[in-house]
């Protein structure tokens, strides 16, 4: 039974890693850059959530739109500011200025929000939790396992289905064709940016509802975590960070309960450096030759 | 000799020269009891900030990979000097401070240099954003382990346990899991700090201007074309990365060896990340920036106090426009051209000192 | 003739011993490079197919072919970017099987990039002192302790980088920025910079690429010079064909990777078959 519980725990928490890793790696495919800062949008999406339900006193539901819609403006503000400037520039650069924009947005939220950590309202979203004979399931991880099978069924079509879709996954492939082609890119990272936001959104009110305790460094290491897991799954792959989320959840969760509660993050990092040493592409990530 | 080697030569100079003055003037403030307190305490940690900034920037600016997970080498070099100190003086009974504080320094060297090779092995051999990421992990992992590491004296030896505390009560504790490095005889002293500088210092500019750090910084500019050559891309890179953390772990015994208490959280990703504030400020591939930056930014925290919320902002703000401005061709031109306008105005048409000539 | 010396033979773009290259060197050596059948695939598509060639220590051999032939493919294996998925590459007798980039610089090939691959924030100086890497070394202690063999190394490998620059008169520009060097002078430092590691065999891609008529003149003099002056063979990639009818002694043509022709250049110009890979068949042409 313990063995189940952490089973449904660590699915629990892996999708919210796959939502989060799913971010990352549309960013990462697209404009070819790790945004550091896609954690600390999670967190601000949390923020958000947690003003509606606790100050304003909005619905759940509305309280997750507007945190999305802040979210999405948010992460579209932060690509035209400071990644859109260094489109050309070395990897480093851009690296830097993600890392930067990540510890902007912290210290905001610290000036905005304090350091004390606050805890997560309640809602239909963590309130019940479901009896299965002696299983039992807290609905906010049954909310987050069934809000992670909609955004990959619904991703899954966008990509393949939209014209918007198909013009991310060329712009993936080759941005100078791509743009040839017709195609706006700076329209599309945007998109790629507005999705990746909205979704970091979520996963910010699914973590916070799971975990209740909002701090302006919540997202930091989920989003480290997601990386890893998007990186896992192969780096650019939308069923790989899918895979790569809901695995890491699993592992970590099961490297807490059998092997050590406070060497979790270590498991989950020494899992990313294995996974990188045997299989550099992660599991479902094709290799890409360098041109010379 | 050619111009390039004077103006190298003179820049290296005015380094030195710089760092020396600075511990003459402040050596003699400090003897005629004129220096201010807070700035008393603060001497030690801006000779280790100085020797991690410096270090971190052979890593970015010479061998240009980013590494996170600077801060952690400093802790395996504040832990392990600690650690040999705390047993000379328990087991040993060795009183001389110096004596411990240059073994034990050389001892948290020698730790982190050897995490940094096992490191190394596996992370250098991937790109970019990859190596980014694994050396945050390696950080966070080496942090979580501390943690549950616990170290101590009894029965007049060194004993340690890993996840449960398995030592004797009556143990001298010198790591106490996640309470860390407690109980430590502070030794470390602004003449060790000084001189760890410039060794720090005569190492990088050294190795930077030989064989060695030339094949370093090809790799850097063009991978493919440098192992064409024949420079063996990942030998170099290692060489950088391993320096760079034998270097910190160094300062990290100075750092560890000036309180009485180091704990885990002192090293986490945020101070890899002031490190990196410090290196990018002071200028990529530029020593002599790195040193005076982690300087300043080390002291000013502790005039600003009040601001103290705001610094942190203003560091991620300064982070992301320097990137912005170095790297944006259209920003750079324009204040490049802003520079040329203005020296034209004030030199009244003197001969252009560009080489070349022929330069678009 | 041993069944060795005639596959040789086979595989040869000149009759053997070619007239117009160093004979004394050449006869009854080892060639500089021999491929074998070699091949590559990427994702099932043949990039490279059946690739035989050899050439002899002195030669100036050429490689044409329309775009995406697979020419620089051809480079990329000798040179070990790539791994073939056939076939072998001897590089002066040795097999070049399962090294690296680096072991087969090592036993003597350098080469030039397509777009200019420069190590662009150090200065022209700098650049061939790499080239000069394995030639002039030193350890990395002798260089941080600055011990009596650093500053003898230095200044050797000083005195040899700028002989090497005043090969294309470049001297006077030893402490300028490589990526503030106009196109032309970059072309010629990778040259330089790749002479440095002392090959027995250079390859240069698309040399004359983004030349001037009157530089293209200059590169042609240029190459057969330092052939003369090193002994060494050359293969090179070039669309102007100009640069490969007047100095290659030897021309392969590769069309949708595979040899097509070989020969000299003056058989090369009469082949039909490579007139048609250029130009299409007669009745396309005309429409």
């Amino acid at each position: 039974m313990i063995f189940l519980d952490n089973l449904i725990n660590g699915l629990s928490l892996g999708s919210i890693y796959a939502i989060i890793a799913l971010g990352y790696t549309m960013v990462y495919g697209i404009a070819k850059m790790l945004n550091f800062a896609h954690g600390d949008v999670i967190m601000v999406g949390g923020y958000m959530a947690f003003c509606g339900l606790q100050y304003w006193g909005v619905p759940t539901v509305l309280s997750l739109v507007i945190a999305m819609a802040v979210c999405t403006v948010l992460g579209v503000t932060i690509e035209g500011l400071a990644y859109r400037p260094l489109r050309q520039a070395p990897g480093l650069a851009v690296l830097i200025t993600a890392i930067g924009m990540s510890y902007l947005l912290q210290n905001l939220a610290l000036m905005i929000w304090g350091a004390n950590p606050k805890s997560f309202p309640t809602t239909f979203i963590n309130g019940s939790s479901i009896r299965l004979g002696s299983l039992n399931i807290s609905s906010a991880t049954v909310y987050t396992i069934l809000a992670n099978v909609i955004i990959m069924v619904l991703l899954t079509l966008f990509t393949s289905r939209t014209r918007m879709g198909k013009a991310m996954r060329c712009v993936s492939q080759d941005r100078g064709a791509a743009q040839l082609m017709g195609i706006n890119v700076n329209r599309t990272i945007t998109v790629t940016f507005a999705i990746g936001s909205a979704l970091a959104a979520i996963a910010g009110v699914l973590l916070c509802s799971s975990y209740p305790i909002l701090q302006p460094t919540t997202g930091s290491m989920p989003g480290i975590k997601a990386f890893t897991a998007a990186v896992f799954g192969g780096i650019g792959s939308i069923p790989g960070a899918m895979l790569g989320g809901v695995l890491l959840g699993v592992i970590e969760i099961f490297g807490k309960a059998y092997i050590s509660t406070e060497l979790g993050d270590a498991i989950v990092f020494a899992v990313l450096i294995v996974v990188l040493l045997v299989r550099p592409t992660g599991l479902l990530g094709k290799a890409v030759r360098e041109k010379v | 000799m050619t111009k390039a080697k004077r103006n190298r030569l003179i820049y290296n100079m005015i380094t030195y020269g710089l760092v020396i003055a600075a511990f003459i003037i402040l050596q003699s403030m400090v003897d005629a009891k004129t220096i201010t307190r807070s700035l008393k305490g603060q001497l030690v940690p801006i000779c280790a900030w100085v020797v991690m900034a410096v270090s971190l920037n052979l890593v970015i600016g010479f061998s240009g990979e980013l590494s996170l997970g600077h801060a952690g080498f400093m802790s395996v070099g504040a832990y392990t000097g600690t650690i040999v100190s705390g047993w000379m003086l328990n087991v040993f009974d060795v009183q001389d401070t110096t004596l411990r504080l240059v073994v034990a320094i050389l001892a948290g060297g020698l730790m982190a240099g050897l995490a940094g090779t096992l490191i190394g092995i596996p992370v250098l051999r991937l790109r970019g954003d990859y190596l980014a990421i694994v050396t945050l992990a390696f950080g966070e992992i080496i942090r979580n382990l501390v943690n549950v590491l616990y170290v101590g004296i009894a029965d007049g030896r060194l004993q340690a346990s890993f996840l449960k505390k398995t030592l004797p009560s009556q143990a001298i504790m010198l790591v106490d899991g996640a309470k860390g490095a407690v109980k430590i005889k502070p030794i470390s002293n602004f003449t060790m700090g000084f001189i760890l500088v410039m060794i720090t210092l005569i190492v990088v500019i050294n190795l930077i201007n030989s064989r060695t750090g030339r094949a370093i910084q090809a790799t850097r500019d063009n991978r493919i074309a440098a192992e064409s050559m024949g420079v063996s891309v990942i030998r170099y890179k290692m060489t950088a990365f391993v320096t760079a953390s034998v270097l910190a772990g160094m300062a990290g015994a100075l750092y560890g060896l000036n309180a009485t208490t180091v704990v885990p959280t002192q090293f986490t990703f945020n101070q890899s990340i002031n490190v990196l504030v410090f290196v990018v400020l002071g200028g990529l591939g530029n020593i002599l920036g790195s040193v005076i930056s982690a300087a300043f930014l080390t002291v000013l925290p502790e005039l600003l106090r009040e601001f103290s919320d705001l610094r942190m902002l203003l560091y991620a703000i300064v982070l992301i426009l320097v990137m912005i401005f170095t790297n944006n061709p259209l920003i750079r031109d324009f204040i490049g051209r802003l520079f040329q306008s203005l020296r034209r105005r004030f030199s009244h048409g003197s001969q252009d000192e560009t080489t070349g000539g022929e330069t678009k | 003739m041993s069944q060795e010396e005639r596959r040789r033979a086979d595989t040869r773009m000149v009759p053997y011993p070619s007239h117009s290259i160093v004979p004394e060197r050449d006869v009854n050596s080892i060639p500089v490079l021999e491929t074998r059948h070699l091949g590559i695939e990427f994702g099932g598509l043949k990039a490279v197919e059946d690739f035989n060639l050899t050439i002899g220590r002195t030669e100036i051999a050429g490689l044409i072919g329309p775009n995406g032939a697979g020419k620089t493919t051809v480079f990329n294996l000798i040179t070990k970017v790539y791994e073939p998925t056939r076939g072998i590459v001897l590089i002066n007798g040795h097999d070049t099987k399962g090294l690296n980039i680096v072991q087969a610089s090592r036993l003597g090939i350098a080469r030039t990039f397509q777009n200019i691959r420069l190590f662009s924030q150090m200065t022209v100086e700098e650049n061939v002192r790499i080239g000069l890497h394995n030639q002039i070394r030193y350890d990395m202690f002798t260089g941080i302790l600055r011990l009596p063999r650093y500053w003898k190394q230095e200044r050797k490998q000083h005195q040899q980088a700028m002989e090497l620059l005043s090969l294309f008169g470049m001297q006077d520009m030893a402490d300028v920025r490589a990526d503030s060097l106009p196109y032309g002078a970059q072309r010629r430092l990778e040259i330089i910079r790749a002479m440095a590691t002392n090959p027995s065999l250079l390859l240069l891609d698309e040399p004359a690429a983004g030349m001037n008529p009157k530089e293209t003149e200059e590169l042609m003099e240029n190459i057969v010079r330092i052939r003369d002056q090193f002994q060494i063979a050359v293969l090179l990639i070039e669309h102007d064909m100009n640069l490969v009818m007047g100095i290659c002694e030897g021309i392969c043509v590769l069309s949708f990777g595979k040899i097509i022709a070989k020969g000299t250049p003056a058989d090369i110009q009469k082949n039909p078959v490579v007139i048609e890979a250029y130009l299409g068949r007669k009745k396309e042409a005309q429409a």
